[in-house]
């Protein structure tokens, strides 16, 4: 049962997939909510914590391997995003950085598990939410690490810049630091989210076009599947590198509001 | 000559991240070369660079998806 609609393309009029192709219908009920996407971010959740309360009960000394796989990537977001980016105070943000990982990656696969075949973050609200949590958290250390006043000094007059420059550098500060930043933030992860399933839905879909037209297409089709399948390993790099640089970004944010230098 | 003006901008807004994303690499490979010791300082320092000048492409195709 399609959940969206190409029912409207015929052998002839080939529809190229659009922005249309990202819209999904309720699977039951009225209500917007139970779409596929929705869905997919509740079922992301659950197998995250699946995963690692099963991996991680009973821990042996020496590790099974599915214990290995659970703590390594722990280990790598607490050791190379956590400990070398934050320094010395980075224990309390590791569960936030976690999660944020964790979530993004599962998400971001779902886009190429065959069935799933959709990754959750190519609908803008969800990089939103996730940059407005990096928004709040990066702004409430920072002020309760230097005071509220002080931070705003700190933003709009940085010290030890020559008097004339604060006439551009201040706006320039103040709208990274309160606009760019988040918007950046989710639009890097849904852009490339967005562009990556397109990608796949162009090559899937045009393949499936050649193959039903005449001989010289079907010939040519197998090209565009073998681009497809191309395109699915270049698309798990960039989804967990997307998922890597998320969090990368926001542990950066987090020692620069802890930082005492700015 | 048909087309949109979002297909162009698209195509313009591409120039820098391609400038930006061979200058990256370029040093990557510089400095991996003088040092190849350096890869494990090196490799994330690269792909932060590239993922922040990817973002600016990006931002092109899905402005030229969204404003048709």
């Amino acid at each position: 049962m399609p959940v969206f609609d190409r029912s409207g393309a015929a052998a002839e009029g080939f529809v190229p997939p659009s922005a249309q192709d990202f819209i999904f219908r309720p699977i039951f009920g009225d209500s917007l909510f139970f779409t596929k996407p929705a869905l997919l971010v509740f079922f992301s959740v659950i197998v995250i914590s699946v995963f690692f309360i099963a991996t991680s009960r009973k821990a042996l000394v020496v590790p099974s391997r599915a214990q290995f796989l659970g703590e390594s990537i722990y280990g790598f977001v607490r050791e190379v995003i956590g400990r070398d980016v934050i320094g010395p105070d980075f224990m309390k943000f590791v569960p936030f950085l976690f999660s944020l990982f964790t979530f993004i990656l599962v998400n971001n696969i779902f886009g190429i598990i065959p069935i799933i075949q959709f990754p959750t973050m190519s609908h803008i609200g969800f990089p939103i939410a996730l940059a407005l949590f990096t928004y709040g958290v990066y702004h409430a250390v920072a002020i309760k690490h230097h005071g509220f006043f002080k931070y705003v000094k700190d933003i709009c007059f940085m010290p030890g810049i020559p008097k004339p420059i604060y006439i551009i550098l201040t706006p320039v500060e103040l709208l990274t630091f309160l606009v760019t930043r988040p918007m950046t933030l989710s639009i890097r992860l849904f852009a490339n989210m967005f562009a990556g399933h397109l990608l796949l839905l162009v090559f899937t879909i045009g393949g499936e076009h050649l193959l039903a037209g005449g001989l010289f297409m079907k010939v040519l089709s197998p090209f565009s599947f073998v681009m497809a399948i191309g395109l699915t390993f270049f698309e798990f790099g960039i989804q967990c590198l997307q998922a890597y640089i998320f969090t990368l970004l926001t542990a950066l944010y987090i020692a620069g509001a802890l930082s005492d230098a700015h | 000559m048909t087309g949109t003006m979002a297909i162009v901008g698209f195509g313009l807004s591409t120039i820098g991240p391609g400038i930006a994303t061979g200058l990256i690499f370029a040093a990557y490979i510089n400095g991996l070369a003088r040092q190849p010791e350096a890869r494990g300082l090196l490799q994330p320092i690269a792909f932060l660079g590239f993922a922040l000048a990817e973002a600016l492409a990006l931002f092109g195709l899905v402005l030229a998806f969204v404003l048709k």
